[in-house]
């Protein structure tokens, strides 16, 4: 009896060390992944409670994905990540928000260095006007104080080719970045926004603005650009997310709905709103 | 045709003409002043006048050479103080609105444009020339500076209001601090309008008499020290309008001619200027 339940224990104990020991390498795993990671984060523009209590991890060199219907939260949610949300007068933001671990809300956090880490591409492209292809390109370290021609063009040029757009801006630099097309100073933006190297790549919208050659080049881009950078795009149209992300959140009055793989969201969604949303019911 | 549409057509026609009348009015002041004052001062103008001191009254001949550069003097020192006032105001209220300011000093501002030029003058004389112990260039750049300092801030503001919020946060996005955002990116893509508003205000100034007959006083003679009074256009207009000689009148004529021009190309040159860059 005595022996017994002696082996059982070790039986026991073996199975307990090494359930832990799997656990927390899959912990380990899982964190090594996760570049970003929202706790409790709560938006309010005045009175208005515009992002109700979000969790969500973001994958590092994943497309996520958020989508939802106009005035969930969504843009709101994405702003909070680089902390252009504070931009708006009124708006406070509570919870955290974590960028490798560190909380980018966090006493003495920069916002500046934040948003050189975690870049972002708008709803409308957004060049400068009174600069040249090659100087939007490099806006970020010309801004910033660099006077480096050498440094400069290098950048310019990986940048561009970075964002697919080198062949065909390649012969006049010099040109103004507003009489691109609206696509091509789409895909400058991009370069703009990679130019200055970030972890993650915020899009707000990218392609609502564009026709759909233009969108096409802009989601075959996003594909090529998950190898080096980690993406969060907010997207209207749920083909888009289905075609370029790998994880989908699914946002609703503020709230986090549903959020997963997005083959799995998109076919068989748990929550009873994201069915409908998806199905077109509503939205 | 019927009735209701000839009527309609008949209100149409009387207004077109009721519009027709008020351009022409304007219109009309307009170049009568530009053709009177050509037809009456362009004659007298030759090199001498713009190049020669005024003479002693009774003599003919001389010129206006002392108060061109005058005016000229006084008007880039009062810019210069202008200028950084009145553009960075206008960064203020319109870069950082949570201050809540913005209106009142905009509002200021609209009231200060109204002061008129000879209560200007009166505020400066007591707060410079007095102190200073006599009359100046200084003192007239100083009433110059709060004739421009409301016009330049007004129109500042509007022109960096028009930069649209996209590009503010364009590159705020990339991490480049405010003050780099504005500087940077800002101030360059509104420094069109803001140059518009600066020869505006410089063109308002130039042509002030008032707040010149107690600070900046007049003078027969070369100056070009700050501290000294100094002849300028408008002041020798009034003194030259005024006087009791046909001679003097003559050459009034000729000044307001020559003011006028200056006033005018530069206007001109600067749109040109700005319409070559713009179309870059």
């Amino acid at each position: 009896m005595n022996s017994e339940t002696y082996a059982v224990q070790g039986n026991f104990d073996k199975v307990r060390s090494l359930a832990v020991k799997e656990v927390s390498q899959v912990v380990k795993e899982a964190t090594d992944t996760v570049r970003m990671r929202v706790e409790g984060l709560s938006v309010y523009y005045g009175k208005l409670h515009a992002v109700k209590q979000v969790n969500l991890s973001i994958a590092t060199n994943k497309v996520t994905a958020l989508i939802g219907p106009s005035g969930c939260g969504k843009s709101t949610f994405l702003r909070c990540l680089n902390r252009m949300h504070e931009l708006t007068p009124g708006a406070r933001v509570e919870g955290k928000v974590l960028l490798d671990e560190q909380d980018l809300y966090g006493a003495g956090v920069d916002p500046v260095d934040v948003r050189r880490r975690v870049g972002m591409v708008f709803q409308k492209p957004n060049p400068f006007p009174n600069m040249s292809v090659h100087d939007n390109v490099v806006a970020g370290f010309k801004l910033n104080g660099t006077r480096d021609r050498k440094v400069l063009d290098e950048v310019a040029e990986k940048s561009l080719r970075g964002a697919a757009l080198w062949d065909e801006v390649k012969d006049d630099l010099q040109k103004s970045g507003a009489s691109l097309s609206g696509g091509q100073q789409q895909r400058l933006c991009i370069a703009r926004a990679l130019a200055v190297n970030p972890e993650v790549l915020l899009m707000d919208e990218p392609c609502s603005a564009l026709d759909p050659i233009a969108t096409t080049k802009i989601e075959e881009l996003i594909h090529e650009l998950k190898e080096q950078v980690t993406i969060v795009i907010v997207t209207h149209n749920m083909q888009q997310a289905a075609r370029v992300s790998d994880f989908t959140a699914f946002f609703y009055l503020g709230e986090l709905i549903e959020f997963g793989d997005t083959g799995k969201l998109f076919t068989l969604p748990e929550k009873r709103q994201t069915e409908d949303y998806i199905t077109g019911r509503f939205g | 045709m019927t009735a209701r549409y000839r009527y309609r057509k008949f209100v149409e026609w009387a207004n077109w003409i009721g519009m027709l009348c008020c351009i022409s009015i304007t219109v009309f002041f307009l170049v009568a002043i530009l053709g009177y004052v050509l037809v009456k001062g362009a004659g007298y103008i030759n090199w001498e006048f713009l190049t020669a001191l005024p003479v002693p009254a009774g003599e003919s001949g001389g010129g206006i050479a002392n108060a061109l550069v005058g005016s000229l003097l006084v008007v880039l020192i009062a810019s210069l103080m202008a200028l950084p006032i009145g553009i960075g105001a206008a960064i203020f209220i319109n870069e950082f609105p949570s201050h809540g300011t913005g209106r009142t000093i905009r509002f200021l501002a609209e009231v200060l444009t109204g002061v008129p030029s000879i209560v200007v003058g009166l505020f400066a004389y007591d707060l410079v020339v007095r102190p200073m112990g006599g009359f100046s260039a200084f003192a007239g750049s100083v009433a110059y500076a709060f004739i421009m300092v409301p016009i330049i801030l007004i129109s500042a503001h509007e022109a960096l209001r028009l930069v649209p919020d996209s590009l503010r946060e364009a590159s705020l996005a990339l991490g480049v601090p405010k003050w780099r955002t504005i500087l940077g990116v800002v101030v360059p893509v509104s420094s069109p309008a803001l140059i518009t508003g600066v020869v505006l205000a410089i063109s308002r100034a130039l042509g002030e008499a008032a707040p010149m007959l107690f600070t900046a006083f007049g003078n027969s003679f070369w100056s070009l020290s700050p501290g000294k009074p100094v002849a300028t256009v408008p002041l020798l207009i009034y003194t030259y309008a005024t006087g009791p000689y046909e001679d003097w009148h003559r050459k009034a004529w000729a000044a307001s001619f020559v003011l006028l021009m200056v006033v005018l190309v530069t206007s001109v040159l600067t749109r040109a200027f700005l319409r070559g860059k713009t179309n870059e």
